[in-house]
């Protein structure tokens, strides 16, 4: 008995050791980070402990600027890609021919280099003193004058933003989804043909309430994953956000943590705590209320 | 009311690629038949015999390559589901798992629109109705996952009689049940048949199900009907081979046999004389009970050993003419209390004797002398 | 029958839409990455096609700016990584799934709570960590935090869990060892889902940006999100768009390639609960 356990824990040695120096310990040292004031990372010395650093972050108007930025960006997003990813899924399960091809195309972005792609994004939208660029000369179609989305106004500038995450996005729930339609059994559709089911009321009665779980999945992921946004944002605007206006939450705390202005681990360590409570809060008020619309079985 | 069948034909394409591309599937062929207003009609066949296609075809599931449908005389062939007025049971009574007893019971009536519009007061006549009909008055609360496979069996009905349909279809409705419930379940559905009269048409595999409540029998086999009739006619008077095999526990006892001379010969001995039957090889059978000890009977066996079932017995014995390992004979408990002996002679009841042609199966008629 | 016909070409329709929305940026890239230099700057209202595709763009990229160096290193970075990732995962997934030992399921549990946790949270830390043992731009501190998964544990132990115990104890009689045991029945039988794992772990390391960025600020140690940001702020000169999406098409292609060959499987890998990073 006592090998079998020295053989257990053995085997489990690698990754309890990686786990432990990168995951359990940092878990513990980024709460010390946030509440010790004045910390220098030259010198690894500080004055005191206290909330000092939560206030300054919750001062700082870069930091307020990326709460902004992040909510924005969540509220249009989530709601947004989810609805079309659901649209484009019960399109995708109502035809035959061709739907393979469309699922191929449609998970492509899923394995694309967010930061290569996001670039062609970029020249799509930036406009130069050689060239609008392509979408202003689509504008300029419809009547509307040129805009640059990349250096411009703010809401052109968060208009690419969320255009570009929902591309991003959309191919793990449009695979999710079009998983989850696939997994209702047909019978329940039969039945509700016999008793006389109309089309809408057959989506919203049987087919949503049977993918809610799944669907609901998709929300809770979808909040997690926009709330931690950055990549995107780095791929369009560059890496000086804050000058950009654009920056996100996760930004501010690695642009604390290393960039120009780095060199500040408590302030990022404040900021990323901050973040976790909010995405926390934001998943339980989730969870509460998926307990009264969300049917598992 | 009455459903008529007229000609009904269903296909399916053949699956296979290229050269190698397989015929059509003939799932239902050419299916005539009337059922009259309010019996309960037992669909019967092993499976893949199309007899869940029929139902689905009544139900409007799918469509038929030809042929017509009537409900009361009206051609409801091109109607959809919904269209037909049918209340359906599925196999596995496809209960929206995320509706308690009483929503699903009365999400049929919310379908309804125009003239037909319930209020929500006759709504809840109209489940109460149900309910109480399938006695589950306590149980509207229940999500079905809550609930027995009796009970779901119960609600699916309740929630196909609720909508008071033209037509009841019920589709395997036993298989997912124990044996216990089983038995009372049909009871059951013959209760709620003839409370509501509504006609009932229900498929099943099992031929003690239909034998047991129904008015009629239909038995099919790979898209064929072979044979329509009461279940007691049906089993007394099988039209082929096949019909004759499907009915009856223990099943028919099945020889090789001629018939020469007026009589029929098994294994050599002369066990029946006959009128009016050319002379032939033929295939013989003989129902469990069409046998009758007799120390003098035409009839041989080896005896294997008495089976006691209580006031009957079952004789298991062999015979060398014999199709099946076994030949099965079931006589009264008294007769074989001298049974002894390494052999059994038996006499036959020639009503329970059945004789088909070699290469159709086709039953031949004969008179006993 | 009329009116399902109208619906069923609406929804062909839709669906093209997106496939387009969802196309288009790749289209723009490739055709960008073979115009001209300067027939690129001169074409005030873009062009949809190009009648003289060059490849000069593509050769600048590779010497201009060291888009092989960085191409060299994320491959470097990618195999170290999911090789390591791989065997330590295998080895703590059988030991969960298939040892006895005191305290194993607690341990279990603690893994699974250890799931919830973001990594943004615990970056801070390790970008110190690996600071103070002076391993920035270096391979050792760029691989180092990525050698574990706990969700890739965790589906790997879901699989070995499944192996019937009897194979196991048939193996014993045998005077079989558990790492012979390990090697020539589980990871044989658990072959796709392992596959499945190494795909999506060359898919995260080929797109890793956010810990290279902190760990590395010497250019000989960028792996291509940090070179492709490079390149886009300091490389060309910041007109030279065909060149800079001819990287992008360099970048992009391996992925893409991997994709079609292992379609199935990434997909129902990802079903199966993957997120994207």
């Amino acid at each position: 008995m006592e090998k079998q356990n020295q053989k257990g824990w053995l085997y489990l040695l690698p990754a309890l050791l990686f786990l432990g120096i990168f995951m359990v310990y940092p878990l513990f040292d980024v709460f010390v980070y946030s509440f010790e004031e004045g910390y220098n990372s030259a010198s690894q010395t500080f004055y005191g402990i206290g909330g000092y650093n939560y206030s300054y972050v919750l001062h700082d108007a870069y930091f307020l600027q990326a709460l902004k930025n992040t909510f924005i960006l969540v509220i249009i997003t989530v709601p947004l890609s989810t609805g079309l990813a659901l649209l484009i899924s019960v399109a995708l399960s109502s035809v035959k021919p061709l739907r393979e091809l469309f699922q191929t195309i449609f998970f492509l972005p899923y394995v694309t280099n967010t930061l290569a792609v996001g670039l062609v994004f970029m020249i799509l939208f930036k406009k130069t003193p050689y060239s609008d660029g392509l979408m202003n000369l689509l504008i300029n179609c419809f009547g509307g004058s040129s805009v640059d989305f990349i250096e411009g106004p703010y809401w052109a500038k968060m208009f690419v933003l969320c255009f570009y995450t929902v591309w991003i996005v959309m191919p793990f729930k449009i695979l999710i989804l079009t998983s989850a339609l696939a997994g209702v059994n047909p019978v329940y559709y039969n039945a509700a043909m016999v008793d006389g089911t109309g089309r809408v009321r057959m989506f919203f009665k049987i087919t949503l309430p049977m993918i809610s779980p799944m669907l609901f999945y998709l929300v809770i992921t979808g909040f997690i994953g926009a709330f931690k946004a950055y990549s995107d944002a780095v791929a369009l605007f560059g890496t000086n956000l804050n000058a950009a206006g654009m920056n996100t939450i996760v930004g501010y705390v690695y642009d604390m943590l290393y960039r120009d202005g780095g060199g500040y681990p408590s302030y990022a360590s404040a900021a990323a705590i901050i973040l976790f409570a909010i995405v926390l809060t934001i998943t339980c008020i989730n969870l509460l209320v998926s307990r009264k619309h969300v049917h598992y079985h | 009311m009455k459903v008529v069948l007229s000609h009904l034909t269903k296909t399916f394409p053949g699956r296979g690629r290229g050269s190698k591309k397989k015929e059509d599937v003939v799932a239902v062929n050419d299916f005539t038949f009337e059922i009259p207003d309010g019996r309960l009609v037992g669909l019967l066949g092993p499976s893949g015999c199309g007899k869940s296609t029929t139902l689905n075809l009544i139900c409007g599931l799918q469509k038929p390559t030809e042929g017509q449908i009537f409900f009361d005389g009206e051609d409801v062939t091109q109607l959809s589901p919904q269209k037909r007025g049918v209340g359906m049971v599925f196999q596995n009574y496809a209960l929206y798992p995320h509706l308690n007893v009483e929503q699903n019971i009365r999400f049929p009536l919310e379908n309804l629109k125009g003239p037909e519009k319930l209020t929500k007061e006759q709504m809840r006549t109209r489940v109460e109705e149900a309910t109480n009909l399938v006695q589950l008055g306590d149980l509207l609360d229940r999500k079905p996952a809550e609930l027995s496979g009796g009970q779901q069996q119960r609600v699916a009905i309740a929630r196909a009689l609720v909508k008071l349909p033209r037509v009841l279809l019920l589709d395997e409705p036993l298989s997912n049940l124990d044996a216990r419930l089983r038995l009372q379940t049909r009871e059951e559905i013959r209760r709620i048949q003839k409370k509501t009269g509504v006609t009932t048409i229900f498929v099943t595999h099992d031929q003690d199900e239909a034998m047991s409540i129904s008015d009629l029998i239909v038995v099919m086999k790979d898209g064929v009907v072979q044979q329509i009739g009461k279940p007691q006619g049906v089993y007394d008077n099988p039209s082929n081979l096949f019909v004759a095999k499907f009915l009856g526990t223990p099943p028919i006892n099945l020889f090789d046999g001629r018939v020469q001379d007026g009589a029929l010969l098994i294994g050599g001995e002369k066990v029946l004389t006959l009128k009016n039957v050319p002379d032939q090889a033929v295939y013989a059978g003989v129902r469990p009970e069409g046998f009758t000890l007799s120390e003098n009977g035409p009839f041989t066996c080896r005896l294997s050993r008495p089976e006691v079932m209580g006031r009957d017995v079952s004789i298991v014995s062999t015979h060398p003419a014999s199709q099946n390992p076994v030949v099965r004979s079931i006589v009264d408990a008294e007769s074989c209390e001298h049974l002894s002996g390494d052999t059994v002679r038996f006499s036959l009841n020639p009503r329970k004797v059945f004789l088909f042609t070699k290469d159709t199966e086709a039953r031949i008629p004969f008179e006993s002398v | 029958m009329k009116k399902n016909r109208a619906l069923t070409i609406l929804i062909y329709m839709f669906l093209s839409l997106w496939a387009l929305i969802v196309l288009f940026p790749f289209y723009w890239m490739i055709l960008t990455s073979v115009k001209d230099y300067g027939a690129y700057n001169a074409e005030y209202i873009p062009k949809f096609i190009t009648l003289s595709p060059t490849l000069q763009n593509y050769a600048d990229a590779f010497t201009t700016v060291p888009l092989g160096k960085y191409l060299l290193n994320t491959l470097i970075f990618t195999v170290i990584t999911t090789a390591l990732m791989l065997l330590v995962i295998t080895l703590a997934a059988f030991a969960f799934a298939r040892l006895r030992f005191a305290g194993r399921d607690l341990v279990f549990t603690l893994f699974l709570a250890l799931m919830m946790i973001p990594t943004e949270l615990v970056v801070i830390t390790n970008f110190t960590t690996i600071t103070n043992l002076e391993l920035r731009n270096t391979f050792t501190g760029l691989i180092l935090p990525s050698v574990t998964s706990v969700f890739y544990i965790y589906l790997l132990r879901e699989n070995f869990a499944q192996i019937p115990d009897e194979l196991y104890y048939a193996a014993k009689v045998d005077g079989t060892s558990d790492l012979k045991y390990l090697r020539r029945v589980m990871i044989p039988i658990c072959r796709p889902t392992l596959v499945t794992i190494t795909i999506l772990k060359i898919i995260e390391c080929w797109n890793s940006f956010v810990w290279p960025r902190l760990i590395t600020d010497d250019a000989d140690y960028y792996l291509v999100s940090n070179g492709i940001q490079e390149i886009r702020e300091n490389g060309f000169g910041r007109a030279n768009i065909p060149a800079m999406m001819a990287a992008v098409v360099v970048i992009s292609l391996p992925l893409i390639l991997l994709f079609l060959l292992f379609r199935k499987q990434i997909m129902s890998g990802v079903a199966r609960g993957g997120t994207k990073g």
